[in-house]
This record gives structure tokens, sequence and C-alpha cells, in this order.
């Protein structure tokens, strides 16, 4: 009986409330504009911020969990370490051959070299190739398969053979009508035969493809373009559970073969996709407190302006609530219409505000690969509603506790 | 005869700054169901104070007030709402519609608050409406109405919940003579339907309708007369045949 009373008045308030709304449409459209930046920033927040995990954890899931990769340069550092690291000594093959021997954690390893160069097909084409050299064990490593055709085997990759396996943006680039494998690349006036294609994987970041790279065997690269850089050393371990461990241990086998003194500081750096999350983890804390410090920033100044208007109602009303009063409206009633027309006033500017943040997130899809989930919106109207609540509830006891005489009296 | 109002030594005092102004001071009186009652005075007699309590908008400083036999003097807020929507209908000089709401909804009102369902509390107002002759203009707003109009919405929106007493403050004050000719016509049919009127007016003639004149002054009841039927004003008016 009381829960059906009190949908009685909350229904009754709701239409009471629409009618005093709809008299002043623009003074309350104007009255929301806080409410209406505040949702338009939360939604849009919300939704960049989707799309920013999205972008990262794709990219970092290409990293592997359980791989580790030998570099000078850590990946993340302060600017000023820079020369430190520039100056450090190149990884070697050696280096990589020691780690192949003596390691017992290791399921496969593979060394990585790269240069940039344009390959060609019968008069056709692609600029800015990255060429890896690699050995067998790259797939695995990298976590991704071949799309058509085979990766080049132990023996190819130690016999340093002239054969190759592409990218999917450079098969389709330079044999749009035909299959590329057994056809002959040339890179940088060097022929390869090409043995395979790649899955394809995507854009990094949503910065670099990854999909117009060309792998060659290791041997074959040092031959062919010299052996003056370094290497880097991608590892994958057996167990994801046993990282760190491995980590010790490729440490140890480095730290002998490159001759660095007990008590010297490592000379290269061991890198994880550990040290992406957590960076990342922070760059989203810090956007996030940003949206959270302007979205609370405008909904509070929205606050303000609901509040402020409801008063203006209140004092413009206070005959009406003087009527209501006399014909017998309860305190708790006026309280309660009060309540609701602010919570309506709020929700509006929410709406309106989702109206506009929609087609916004459809253009922020453009840069990142994302859409507006559902929670954020039913978040937005919950707050909006709660906003409206909140900032009204002053007006609205003042305006219950007006005495319906002095009420009845005002001109 | 059963009283519906009856008052008891009720003083009001108001603290004006450090001042205390007593605007009533031991007031007593009965009125008993179906009277046809003017309570008058000059402004500043204590009328309108007396006005408030017996309508329940205000409660005595001192005394006691029993209404339909039930104390009244120190009741809250929320059952003082309870009285004044149930037993009392009033009755304004400036009509007091709601602006925005339609005479429908204007004569509806006293039933939302007392919780009636919507299919019944329709049916009721186009009953009070049909009552004052008015069942033509329901869905017509207060600014689209005359001033006649306005107060025959009033009073239906005071009928409507068939209250114990019917309070008119000055109800002809913002009509010309004409149409507050035609109010006070209602006024008597209403009164021979059987409802207990109270007219609060200091214009003599107005008061002259009634069958029982109270006069105020100084916040005391200065007379308290019967008007004989020879002096009572019938109203001159061939607008109302119910």
């Amino acid at each position: 009986m009381r829960l059906y009373d009190f949908a009685y008045e909350v229904k009754e308030g709701m239409l009471i409330s629409f009618q005093a709304i709809r008299a002043n449409k623009m003074r309350s459209v104007l009255t929301t504009l806080g409410i209406v930046i505040g949702i338009v920033s939360v939604t849009l927040m919300g939704t960049a911020m989707e799309g920013l995990s999205r972008t990262v954890d794709d990219s970092i899931s290409k990293i592997g969990a359980d791989v580790l990769y030998v570099q000078k340069f850590p990946w993340f550092f302060g600017g000023e370490d820079w020369w430190k690291y520039r100056n450090r000594r190149d990884i070697r093959m050696q280096q990589f051959k020691a780690i192949e021997r003596q390691s017992t954690m290791i399921k496969n390893a593979t060394p990585v070299t790269w240069t940039v160069v344009t390959v060609k097909y019968k008069g056709q084409s692609v600029e800015n190739v990255p060429v890896l050299g690699v050995n067998d064990q790259f797939p695995e490593t990298a976590g991704v398969g071949v799309d058509v055709g085979r990766f080049f085997n132990q023996s190819e990759a130690d016999g340093g053979r002239p054969v190759c396996v592409i990218g999917s943006d450079i098969a389709d680039n330079l044999y749009p009508n035909e299959t590329p494998i057994g056809k002959t690349i040339k890179a940088a006036g060097r022929s390869f035969r090409i043995l395979g294609i790649l899955e394809k994987q995507g854009m990094f970041l949503g910065l670099e493809s990854m999909d117009n790279r060309m792998y060659i065997p290791v041997d074959r690269f040092i031959k062919t373009y010299g052996a003056r850089r370094g290497i880097q050393i991608n590892v994958k371990a057996v167990d994801v559970k046993d990282l760190e461990n491995t980590k010790e241990e490729l440490r140890g086998i480095l730290r002998k073969a490159r001759n660095v003194k007990p008590g010297a500081e490592d000379d290269f750096a061991i890198n994880q996709q550990d040290m992406f999350i957590k960076t990342f983890d922070g760059i989203k804390m810090a956007v996030g407190g940003i949206g959270f410090f302007i979205t609370a920033l405008s909904l509070f100044v929205g606050a303000i302006g609901i509040m402020n208007i409801m008063f203006v109602s209140v004092t413009e009303r206070t005959r009406e609530i003087g009527i209501r009063k006399a014909i017998g409206a309860k305190r708790s009633t006026i309280l309660l219409q009060f309540l609701i027309e602010s919570a309506t006033l709020s929700l509006v500017g929410g709406l309106i505000g989702l109206a506009i943040s929609y087609p916004l997130s459809l253009l922020l899809n453009q840069v990142l690969p994302t859409s507006m989930p559902l929670s954020v919106v039913f978040v937005a109207i919950l707050i909006s509603i709660m906003v409206g609540m909140v900032s009204g509830f002053l007006p609205a006891n003042k305006a219950s506790k007006l005495d319906p005489v002095e009420a009845l009296r005002y001109e | 005869m059963t009283n519906v109002i009856n008052i008891k030594n009720v003083s009001k005092t108001y603290v004006m700054g450090s001042e205390e102004v007593h605007a009533l001071q031991n007031v007593s009186l009965q009125i008993n169901r179906g009277e046809y009652v003017a309570l008058m005075g000059p402004s500043g007699s204590g009328k309108s104070t007396l006005m408030n309590i017996v309508g329940c908008l205000d409660t005595p400083t001192s005394g006691l007030y029993e209404f339909t036999g039930v104390n009244v003097s120190d009741m809250n807020d929320n059952e003082l709402a309870k009285i004044r929507n149930k037993e009392i209908g009033f009755v304004f000089q400036t009509f007091n519609l709601i602006p925005r709401s339609n005479a429908l909804h204007n004569v509806e009102l006293p039933l939302v608050y007392a919780g009636i369902h919507a299919n019944e509390r329709k049916r009721l107002a186009i009953d009070a409406l049909k009552h004052v002759q008015l069942e033509d203009r329901m869905t017509h707003k207060p600014n689209e109405l005359s001033g006649g109009q306005r107060q025959r919405v009033a009073i239906a929106r005071a009928l409507v919940t068939k209250p114990s007493i019917i309070l008119a403050d000055e109800p002809t004050g913002n009509l010309d003579s004409k149409t507050g000719e035609d109010i006070m016509a209602l006024f008597n049919i209403l009164h021979e339907q059987g409802n207990t009127i109270i007219l609060v007016t200091h214009e003599l003639d107005i008061a002259e309708h009634a069958h029982r004149t109270i006069r105020l002054r100084d916040g005391r009841v200065e007379a308290d007369e019967i008007v004989p039927p020879e002096k009572r004003r019938i109203p001159k008016s061939a607008g109302f045949v119910i």
C-alpha cells in the first residue's frame, strides 16, 4: 500500500514537473549546459579509454607475456640516459649462440636484426620495407603463424639460403593477381625466393603496420647487408611462471659472454611485456584522472546551475506552492515534486549530452578502434539523475518548508 | 445540531521584532453544520488570522479549536494538510488557480493529493465542473477564462472533495458587481444544498447574503448576530438553476 502511494506520488510529481519544465523550455535547456558538458566529457572519456585499452591490449598481446627481448636500450627510460645506452657495445651473434648453448629454461630463441629497403618485383616496387634477419624459430617467439606456404627451416636458416617470408601487405601490393610462393623478390638488389606469407597482424599501437615486413635468414642478412650493426635477441620461456628465473639465467649468461665485471651494471637490457603494461597503466591512469577531473568539475558547475535555477523556480512559484499546500499537499509531496523536477531537468541535460557525444564517438572511432560502451550510457544517465537529485535537494527542502499562509500572501 | 467549528478562548500572538502583536484575544465561537456565516471586520481586526486558523493553515498560540469534534490545535503540518485536503474547500479573492494547468486539472488537484485514482478523479472533477456549469470550459487554462469563470473553477475545486466547510476569502473582491452577484448566487445555491459556508469579507452588502454575521475588532468578537430573513439579500441572477 505504501509502495503504491509512493508510486502514485512519483507519477503525479513527474506529470507536474514535465509541465513546469515545458513552461520554461529555453531556460531549462540553458540551465543544463553544465550537465551537458559533464556528460559529454564523461561519455567521450569513457569511449576514448575503451579505445585506448583495446589498442594497447591488442598491441601488448603481440609482445607476448612469455617472451624476453635482449636489447641495448630498455623500452622506457628517462631522456638523459640516451647516450649511455647508445654507447653500449652492440649485442653480437656470439652472445645469441651462448644463450642457445647454455640456457636450460628457454623454448625458442631467435636473433633479430633489421634494415629498411625497397623491394621490387617485375618493375613494381614498395619502399620502406623493413627486412628482418631472423632464424627459423621466429614464428614461435613472435606468436605468429604462416598463412600460405611455410617459414624457412633450420637448415635453410643455418645455411643462409636466399629465401624469404613476406608480410601480407607486400604480397597484396606486389602480387595482386598471382601467388607469390616460389616467385623471386628483389630487396636492395639481391634476389630472394618467397617461401611463405605471414598471417595478417595489423598495426602496432595504431602506428606501424606489422604486415609490410620481409624476413630472411640471419646469416644471409649478415652476408648481404654486413655485420656492423648489432642484433637483438628474442627469447621465449618454457613456462611463463618461470619468466623471472629465465631472465636471471639470461643475465648470467650474457654478463659472462660480454665480460661484464662483477659488481658492474649490466650493459644490456632485458625487456618484457610487463614493462609495457605498467607504463600504459600509468598513461591510462593519467588520462582517466584528467577525464575524471574535467567531468567532476563540469558536473559540479552543472549542479550549481541547477540548484540556482531551482531556487529561482521555488521563489517564482511561492504562491503556487502555497495553493498546493492549502488544498492538501504534504511537505513530502512538495519535496518530491521539486526533486523530480530537478532530476528531470538534469536528465534532460544528460540526454542532450548523450545526443552530442554519440556522433562525436563515431568520429573518435576514426582514430581509435572504439564504440561507446552501453555501460557508459547507463552511467551517464544515472549520474545526471543523481546530480539533479543532489542539487535539487536544498531548493526542494526550502519549498517544502514554506509556510502556507505566507506563501499565499506572496506577490 | 452538531458543531462543525468549536473555538474556545483562542488567542494568536505574533512576535514582530521586539514587539508582541495580539492578533486574536480569547475568541470563542461555534459554527453549526449547514450555516452560512459572514466573518467581518476592518483590516487589522484579526479577521485574516481567524480565517487562517479556521482553515487549518495556522494553529492558535493558546486555546482550543475543535473541527468536526477533533482537536486540531496541536496538530502537525502533515495532519493539518490532510484536514485541509479532505474537509475544507478554499475560495480565494485572487482565485489562486495553477496557471499552467487547465480547468479540469485544477479541479482534480485536491483529489491528486488525496491519492484518488485517475479515472475516479476525472469523473468527480467533471461532476464538480458541471455543478458550476463550466463543463464546456474544462480544457481551458485560467488565462483563457474570464474572472467569473475562474472563480467558478476555484469553487468547483473547493467542492470536489465534498468538504465539511467552504471557506471563501473575499470571493467577489476581484470581480465586477454583476459577476460578483453571480458568484453570490452560486454560494446561495450551495448553501441551500446543505453546504456550510464561511464568507470572509469587509463589504457589508456581500456579508448581507449570509444568515449570520460575526464582527471582529482589535482581535476580539465585537458582535455575533443572526441576519433576520427580511434583511437578507437575495442575489439576482438567472445564471444558475440547479
